[in-house]
């Protein structure tokens, strides 16, 4: 058994992209960005609806990116750069969300009148 | 020693070099990650502070999404043209390398320039990052995207530099490799800029 | 807000110390420095310093350098310690002891930023820098002279904080530095400035690191060693490397906003103007929860290569140890919170975050169980590395015990900010942390100088240590209960505390008669180290790929790269029936050249810290071209390696085995 054919692949970059990733993957961001900035500036959706519907557009467009320009899809096994990708990921909606959630919590002890207010909007968490 | 280890240690030098490049873009897709914590702190930071306006006008005041547009679409044109450029490098065709570089460095320009622009005018007419929480945070969050923009740009000069003058060596090739990867991540952080500050802020979260 | 004035910024004579005992502080720093530096001069041995040392990219050297530069910062820790101990006992009544309060926050800022950020990661990284190349038969780490750097900044970091008591003074805002109270309007001088560029500077060389590390683990690994058969320390390695890259950047935002509120009146975590001080509270502690682990976890690959070497025992439970670092690992970011319970989160946040930090505490069981299941049964040398890890086994019991119970909000309401919290933390970061990092040093000692260290005064100064550490911390679990809070420097009589806090002090003085012990230890050593050499290799008859080199290693680790097939790889090729291969193929080896530019780069760094410290215009300009010019100068050098060739190779080898078998 030889080790050097597979220590040869395995050590090679294999994720490059090809000109068809580069150039549908340019296709559809522009496309996401226009729609969600055409959505917004024109007021097309309801409030709610808007909000969710941008925020989708948005991560849709990071995946693409993620995958046509970034070649996250691509690596052969082990995957290292995918799996210190969905760590990161991991980190970043921990620290984002839960800053979120603990800072607005800490309104729950403001002055009586505004913990009313809060906790009539907040039910729950 | 083992007949394979022995055939392991007669390594052709090209091995080595292939070795070298995934061990450096693996060191620098890792850096990439930690930048994007870095940004994520910043994120968590303006979504904290975003309603502190401190009686100033809102973002939805404040933010011309015309500009904003422009900036994305220059931004987002230069990550593909980074995109092209690479696709030459790895088919050794170093003038059209150094054409789809200089191409993204322009784009860049322009993105810096309006970003700038934008900066400028928010100063002047009384909301500078001293004025409010929100304003502290919008121009560390935007501002600290246009320093790495910046500092890409320069990478982008100096490389465009040595490739002109040394041509698509294996370590020239490797290290535009780098500088894509930076500057597809730079794209993709104003995805999210451009979706929460400017687009929620316009809605008016 | 003026950000820079003048030629000389804020700098002025007054920045000197006036009072007697920051005068004192600053002479012992300026005579220590201007000392070195005579005596290197009259031993003539700068271009001996400069050759094998300051341009070194050895990991091995800068291991050694980032160890040296710990302990120092230990004693200058202990100091601190010695002092806010002596001023607690006697600051009774009438008596308001020898310490100003103003000076008394000072020196407690800089004992907890100089133990956790100069010892304790500075200990860390040298120990990984020495031995985990070696122990995934690599020559080096993935980006040597990024290692280099990274050395570098951590030592500009370190010259900072210590140039504080010289040039100004330091932070009085504890060793996190709070606002508003770390904010221009309550700390106007340069204290919480030098605090935060210290760390600054020294967080990037740490996040360095940890790129570095990672990518050594994931690409260098030699042939055969796949995950499940790396040593546990490479794992622990693996694991606090990863807590390294994702929460520093935490900490990197967290100190540049608290700068720009204090240089360009920005307003993060001001009072006033639309702030959120909270915020900073809770980035700060994003980072710092995972920092502390960051510092333990290795401490706990340390304990399982030496209880596993000293049980001659192969380790319990490998999977289970490697599941919960990486449930550690997750969980880490998922406690921070408990850290500031009593900041005002509602029951349900609180409840959460509470709930969680009882969790983490059980993969850390987990493992101090297979630990012990290890020793069950073994054929247990007590040598000093075990003495070390049994102290931890006491010392991080009673203190994660009181941790766990603190995890409860209610009961954290009661001790929070107490001096049973701090209590709890010394013993995690001392039992944990410094008894490891202790027990490391002395296990790879051998591996890195040749000689063994004196046994017997080894012991001396780990009985010092434990009994020490346990009189200067019980009383504070008592004390904190009582109701006496951290950092005070003057109480009333009749609180009945002090009798508490002269154990406690006594307590420090038996840990400095340790610390005196492993001085001792280290120039007896020196001196007998002609009767205590290593000469196989294997001193401890060891279990991982360190022990299959020369004590030292020589500098390039491996003349070939082994081939592993099994865990313990070491332990594998001692015992196999294999027959030895009787000719060795050598092939030539690159091997990275000196090179001065961390030094540069970090000199660089630290000018350009101390411009923004002191608001010197033109300075933070040099500096920070000096960095951007440095770096394009290195990354230009295409000639960075030079060639060891197979013949020279032999010939170093051969000479090696001449001289074990001298001694055989």
């Amino acid at each position: 058994m030889s080790k050097q054919p597979d220590m040869i692949i395995s050590r090679h970059d294999t994720d490059r992209g090809t000109p068809r990733m580069y150039v549908s993957g340019f296709v559809a961001s522009i496309v996401l960005t226009l729609t969600a900035y055409l959505l917004v500036v024109n007021h097309a959706l309801s409030r709610r609806i808007l909000i969710g519907a941008v925020v989708a557009l948005a991560l849709t467009q990071f995946l693409v990116q993620v995958v046509f320009f970034l070649h996250l899809g691509r690596e052969t096994k082990p995957r290292w750069k995918l799996a210190v990708f969905l760590f990161m990921t991991m980190v970043v909606l921990i620290l984002v969300f839960g800053s979120l959630w603990i800072m607005t919590n800490l309104n729950y002890r403001m002055t009586p009148a505004q913990i009313n207010t809060y906790m009539n909007n907040q039910a729950g968490f | 020693m083992s007949e394979t280890a022995v055939a392991s240690q007669r390594l052709d030098r090209t091995i080595a070099h292939a070795e070298a490049d995934s061990k450096n873009i693996f060191g620098f897709w890792v850096y990439i990650m930690t930048d994007c914590v870095l940004f994520a702190g910043l994120f968590a930071t303006y979504a904290v502070l975003h309603n502190n306006t401190f009686g100033g006008p809102p973002g939805s005041q404040l933010f011309s999404l015309p500009n904003v547009l422009a900036e994305t679409l220059a931004l987002l044109t230069s990550s593909f043209t980074c995109g092209l450029a690479i696709l030459s490098a790895h088919r050794k065709h170093k003038n059209k390398v150094l054409f789809w570089f200089a191409v993204t460095f322009v784009l860049g320009l322009v993105f810096l320039g309006l970003e700038l622009t934008e900066f400028r005018h928010l100063d002047q007419t009384g909301n500078s990052w001293r004025r409010s929480g929100f304003l502290s945070s919008f121009f560390t969050l935007v501002g600290t995207h246009g320093l790495h923009i910046t500092v890409g740009l320069s990478w982008m000069a100096i490389m465009m530099l040595r490739v002109w003058r040394a041509g698509l060596t294996r370590a020239n090739v490797r290290k535009l490799t780098m500088l894509s990867l930076f500057w597809h991540f730079l794209d993709i952080i104003w995805i999210f800029i451009f979706t929460i500050v400017y687009l929620l802020g316009a809605i008016g979260i | 807000m003026m950000l820079f004035a003048g030629l000389l910024g804020k700098l002025s004579w007054s920045a000197f110390p006036t009072d007697a005992v920051t005068r004192g502080g600053a002479l012992t720093v300026v005579f220590a420095a201007v000392g070195t530096l005579v005596l290197i001069t009259y031993l003539r041995r700068w271009k001996w310093l400069w050759r094998e040392w300051l341009t070194t990219l050895d990991p091995k050297r800068i291991g050694v350098m980032y160890i040296l530069v710990a302990l120092l910062m230990l004693v200058r820790g202990g100091v601190d310690a010695l002092m806010l101990r002596a001023q607690q006992a006697i600051s009774v009544g009438n008596n308001h002891g020898f310490l100003s309060s103003n000076h008394f926050q000072q020196i407690f800022s800089a004992h907890g930023t100089i133990m956790i950020f100069f010892v304790g990661m500075g200990l860390m990284f040298g120990l990984i820098n020495l031995v985990l190349p070696l122990q995934i038969g690599a020559r080096d780490v993935a980006f040597p002279f990024l290692n280099s750097l990274a050395f570098w900044l951590f030592v500009a970091g370190m010259l900072l904080v210590n140039l504080s008591l010289v040039v100004g003074s330091f932070s009085a805002a504890g060793w996190l530095a709070y606002p508003p109270l770390s904010e221009l309007q309550y700390s106007p001088g340069v204290g919480v400035d030098y605090w935060i560029w210290a760390l600054q500077i020294a967080g990037i060389g740490s996040l360095l690191s940890g790129i570095n590390f990672v990518t050594t683990i994931v690409k260098l690994r030699a042939p055969g060693m796949s995950l499940m058969k790396m040593p546990l320390f490479v794992w622990s390695v693996l694991c606090t490397m990863s807590l390294v890259i994702f929460a520093f950047p935490i900490l990197t935002v967290t100190l540049a906003l608290l700068f720009l509120d204090r240089s360009v009146g920005t307003h993060f975590f001001t009072s006033g103007g639309g702030s959120n001080v909270m915020m900073y509270v809770n980035l700060i502690w994003a980072w710092g929860h995972p920092e502390v682990y960051i510092l333990v976890l290795p401490a706990f690959g340390v304990y399982s290569e030496i209880v596993a070497t000293f049980a001659r025992k192969k380790l319990f439970g490998y999977t289970s140890m490697v599941w919960a670092l990486w449930a550690i690992v997750l969980l880490s970011f998922t406690v921070w919170l408990h850290h500031f319970f009593t900041m005002g989160a509602g029951a349900d946040v609180n409840a959460f975050f509470g709930i969680m930090t009882a969790v983490i505490a059980i993969p850390t069981g987990v493992k101090i169980f297979n630990w012990l299941a290890t020793m069950y049964r073994g054929r247990i040398l007590f040598a000093s590395p075990m003495y070390w890890f049994m102290g931890f086994v006491v010392t991080f019991t009673i203190g994660g015990v009181a941790g766990v119970l603190m995890s409860v909000p209610a009961i954290d309401y009661q001790v929070h900010n107490s001096l049973f919290l701090v209590a709890h933390f010394h013993m995690m970061i001392v039992g944990g942390v410094v008894f490891g990092y202790f027990a490391g040093i002395t296990y790879w000692f051998p591996k890195i100088f040749g000689f063994r260290l004196n046994e017997r005064l080894g012991k001396y100064a780990f009985w010092c240590w434990f009994l020490g550490f346990l009189l200067a911390f019980i009383p504070l679990y008592i004390l904190g209960l009582m109701g006496a809070t951290r950092r005070l420097d003057h109480y009333s009589a009749s609180l009945g505390w002090q009798p508490l806090f002269i154990v406690a002090g006594v307590g420090v003085a038996v840990i400095a008669a340790g610390v005196g012990f492993q001085v001792l230890q280290f120039i007896v050593s020196i001196v007998q180290r002609k009767d205590n050499l290593d000469t196989t290799g294997d001193p401890w008859n060891g279990r991982t790929l360190e022990w299959s080199t020369t004590s030292p290693a020589p500098f390039y680790n491996f003349a070939v790269i082994p081939d592993i097939s099994e865990r313990d790889a070491f332990w594998a090729m001692k015992h196999s029936k294999a027959a030895k291969p009787q000719k060795v193929e050598y092939a030539d080896i690159y091997v990275p050249k000196n090179s001065p530019m961390g030094l540069i780069i970090a000199s660089f760094a630290f000018l350009f810290g101390f411009a923004l410290i002191w608001h010197i215009g033109w300075l933070a300009v040099v500096g920070l071209l000096g960095i951007i010019v440095s770096v394009i100068v290195r990354t230009s050098d295409e000639d960075s390696e030079y060639k060891l060739t197979a013949a020279k190779l032999e010939k170093i080898e051969a000479e090696a085995a001449a001289r074990r078998e001298k001694y055989a």
